[in-house]
């Protein structure tokens, strides 16, 4: 590229604060292993999962219980808001006329503004209460994963959305020509054409949910224990580190990083694959 | 009843499904919030933990955190915008390198921008729980977003304009100063706004960061409380404080209602993807 | 008169020597200003351009004929550098500009644009005023003072012919302009920089009728104190203004030049048969 000299001095410039930005997530991964590593070099990684319960104070790190916790509600909020979502997608593009579909479009996106403390203390003031109704205590693994499938489901919708709005025109009126139902077609052309953005804004979704805490810290109980049932109260590797870091010290804030660093693998493995399913959708 | 009217059923009932259970949402909030916003609720500083009194001094800390978060972020974020965009060719290895830590960066979860922050800004730096260390925490937390879109701005501004003033034996930053930035101006706004509405309702990152304290700030390196830190702290630590809490949670939507709908509406104008 | 054009059809890539000039009025000299020998052109691994070799006369029209997609307007943007801003274009061979290599790394870019301006087939005024469209490149070339910039802008608008239609609203908004008088303002623009080359691509081609025989008569004008080099489709006009012409068309993916001539002799008595079929507009 042949550039002036202001040109050349810019772009230096530029350059440094690119750098700069570019070298935060080197910054945070160092972090975290720099906190971790007083207690990586004393123990071995398996007894987070060996140890008998986490109980960090008297040295026993077994985070499989909030492991567990989070994949749970990762797990459900992914099952309940990928058919929601898709739906509400579905319902955008093929079912409600053009000016509902643009009210329902807006809605989703005040939706996925909402703050996930709000979130939270609706669930908590709301929900929860609902739920204890039916099974105490209410702050409960459902709580949570009904919170995190709001919470999650613009992600979904907004998604497939735009990849069901990149589904050629022409398919559609050929479909109609070949004399498909509206079901016929979403099922047989429009959806397979789109389920590379289907695939990759599930795992999206899937990232956010993994990575949520407030709103889970908020509403599913908090209790470090192996869940057993949906209605059993549980506390996610997220709402762990933001319940204990107020007060931990030494080893016992050492594993709140460690546990920081399993998240921070867990969502990059996810948005790597998203990431992977995004590159197949052809760009329109 | 045949498969195709069975699917329009159900795609139809989510749809009523998700609107009622948004305005379920809303209709709680303002019910037990309304009644409690006055104008005096937004200056008053708040009284017993919280449970009465207003939020004027969660205000100003919400304030300033996002103050510091933007003017932080957004010169970083603009310059690392317009390498990526006009000093960069599609596919150099620097670009793609930053490309890939901004995506990475992207895809943090939120609390562990509070771990860092807490290991970094508060402890390492020595600037303690502070509305500089929330900030500067945020700041990292919105670049990702804050670079992409700009960069999407920058890249719908005519090409036309890039060819023409190089024709006429102008340097590249002459072009941008005087033809790209002031055409790309709505986008970056709105980067800067869709920034500032992230940054507002983040919660995690900050409890660690800018801390607890509800007392108004005399200084940056003062503790602040932001305002989804206050809903977080009245709805769980304080019994009875659900109503200031809603009123709070009112404003916060409010706020970020305002400032995405400016941004979203700068955006479509701008043919930019929003996330 | 003897024209010695090599024209053996097998070697496109031969060189044109021209013999002296009759054809054209006293002012346009067949001394070479651009020598340009055995240029090719690479988008990628895509050829665009193979083994062009011709010069470019003093003072002269130059224009460059041919269908769509042969290479023309690649042809212009090498000659600026324009090819520079293009990633992955490869450029092979030489040209020479006032007898220094145009293409050589060390070349001054920005003066060279100075001195070989260029108009696009889209009139691009910037999203200025008018009197600032003009000013912005003087300024940028160290114009400061407010009487200097004045009488610059007074002298080519009034060269271009603009300057009775918008000497009462200089600050106006260019992009108010009709299409016929931003093109005009755009070669104001360019004539304010003093160059000595003006490459035009198709310039007229995105007007009207009207406004494009204006644009054609001020680019006779130019003639004599301006080197033009003019890429268009509209034979006619070419036939019109030209004093040299060059026939590009496809060859094996490339584009080449078939045949280089006085554009009397192109257009009245083609010798390659291509040429002939397309000026007689049987090909193309």
């Amino acid at each position: 590229m042949s550039l002036s000299n202001t040109d050349r001095q810019l772009a230096a410039l530029l350059r440094v604060g690119a750098l700069l930005a570019a070298v935060i997530v080197l910054l945070i991964l160092w972090f975290l292993f720099k906190e971790s590593w007083a207690l990586l070099r004393q123990v071995t990684w398996t007894r987070f999962f060996t140890d008998a319960s986490w109980h960090p104070v008297a040295g026993l790190y077994r985070i499989t219980p909030m492991l567990s916790a989070t994949l749970y509600a990762t797990l459900g909020a992914v099952l309940l808001a990928a058919p929601l979502g898709i739906a509400s997608a579905l319902f955008n593009q093929y079912y409600a006329p053009p000016l509902l579909a643009a009210v329902y479009r807006r809605l989703i996106g005040l939706l996925a503004g909402i703050p996930s403390v709000v979130y939270g203390f609706w669930g908590l003031t709301t929900l929860a209460p609902l739920i204890g109704r039916l099974h105490p205590p209410g702050v409960s693994l459902l709580t949570g994963i009904l919170i995190l499938t709001l919470m999650i489901l613009p992600t979904v919708a907004l998604t497939v959305d735009a990849a069901l709005a990149a589904v050629p025109v022409a398919s559609i009126r050929s479909a109609a020509a070949l004399g498909l139902s509206r079901w016929g077609f979403i099922s047989g052309v429009a959806l397979p054409t789109a389920r590379s953005g289907l695939a990759s804004g599930t795992l999206l979704a899937a990232g956010r949910a993994i990575g949520e805490t407030m709103a889970v810290l908020m509403v599913a109980g908090n209790v470090a224990g192996q869940p057993h049932s949906l209605f059993d109260p549980v506390r996610t590797l997220t709402a762990n580190i933001a319940l204990e870091m107020a007060y931990a010290t030494g080893d016992h804030r050492a594993a709140l990083f460690v546990s920081g660093l399993v998240l921070m693998g867990m969502v990059l493995v996810l948005v790597g694959v998203a990431e992977w399913f995004g590159k197949e959708r052809s760009y329109v | 009843m045949s498969k195709n009217a069975l699917a329009t059923g159900l795609i139809c009932l989510v749809a009523v499904l998700v609107t009622s259970v948004f305005f379920w949402l809303l209709t709680d909030l303002v019910i037990h919030g309304l009644p409690r916003l006055s104008g005096p609720f937004f200056v008053e500083a708040s009284q017993n933990a919280g449970r009465s009194g207003g939020i004027g001094p969660i205000i100003v800390s919400t304030a300033l955190i996002l103050l510091v978060a933007i003017v932080t972020s957004a010169p970083l974020g603009l310059a690392t915008a317009v390498l990526l965009s006009e000093f960069t060719r599609p596919g150099s290895l620097f670009g793609r390198l930053v490309r890939r830590s901004l995506d990475v960066l992207a895809g943090v979860p939120s609390i562990v921008f509070g771990l860092f922050g807490n290991a970094f800004f508060c402890i390492y730096l020595g600037l303690g729980f502070s509305i500089l260390s929330g900030g500067l925490t945020l700041a990292c937390m919105v670049l990702p977003l804050l670079i992409r879109t700009a960069e999407q701005g920058l890249q719908v501004a005519p090409n036309d304009y890039r060819l023409a003033a190089a024709a006429l034996g102008m340097s590249r930053s002459a072009a941008l100063t005087h033809l790209l930035l002031p055409a790309a101006m709505p986008a970056l706004v709105a980067a800067l706004l869709l920034a500032i509405g992230r940054a507002g309702a983040e919660t995690a990152a900050l409890v660690f960061t800018s801390g607890y304290v509800d007392r108004m700030p005399d200084s940056l390196l003062d503790s602040g409380r932001a305002l989804s830190v206050h809903i977080y702290d009245l709805s769980m630590n304080v019994a009875g404080g659900d109503a200031n809490a809603s009123a709070a949670a009112l404003v916060l939507i409010g706020l970020l209602l305002i400032i995405n709908t400016i941004a979203m509406s700068l955006a479509k104008q701008w043919r930019i993807a929003t996330p | 008169m003897s024209l010695m054009i090599n024209t053996k059809k097998d070697n496109p890539g031969a060189a044109y020597t021209l013999g002296p000039l009759q054809a054209g009025p006293p002012c346009c000299v067949p001394e070479p200003l651009i020598q340009v020998d055995n240029l090719s052109l690479h988008y990628g691994a895509k050829p665009a351009l193979a083994k062009v070799s011709l010069d470019i006369y003093k003072g002269c029209i130059t224009a460059l004929i041919g269908p769509s997609g042969c290479g023309k307007t690649s042809f212009l943007s090498v000659l600026n550098r324009l090819t520079d801003m293009i990633p992955d274009c490869r450029v092979l061979g030489h040209v020479y500009f006032d007898n220094k290599d145009l293409r050589h790394p060390t070349l001054d870019v920005q003066a060279l644009r100075r001195d070989i301006g260029m108009i696009f087939q889209k009139p691009v005024p910037f999203p200025l005023s008018i009197r600032r469209n003009i000013e912005l490149p003087l300024r940028e070339h160290g114009m400061n003072k407010a009487a200097d910039l004045n009488a610059r802008v007074q002298q080519v608008l009034q060269d271009v012919g603009l300057w009775e239609e918008v000497k009462d609203r200089l600050e106006a908004p260019a992009q108010a302009l009709s299409g016929g008088q931003q093109q005009r303002l755009c070669i104001a623009r360019a004539l304010a920089l003093r160059p000595k080359v003006l490459l035009m691509d198709e310039p007229c081609s995105a007007l009207d009728p009207i406004a494009s025989g204006v644009v054609e008569d001020l680019i006779q004008r130019l003639r004599g104190q301006y080197t033009v080099v003019i890429v268009t489709h509209n034979l006619a006009q070419a036939r019109r203004i030209a004093n040299y012409a060059g026939f590009f068309w496809v060859k094996e993916r490339a584009g080449c030049l078939i045949e280089f001539g006085q554009a009397k002799q192109i257009f009245e008595a083609p010798v390659h048969e291509l040429t002939a079929a397309y000026v007689q507009g049987k090909r193309g």
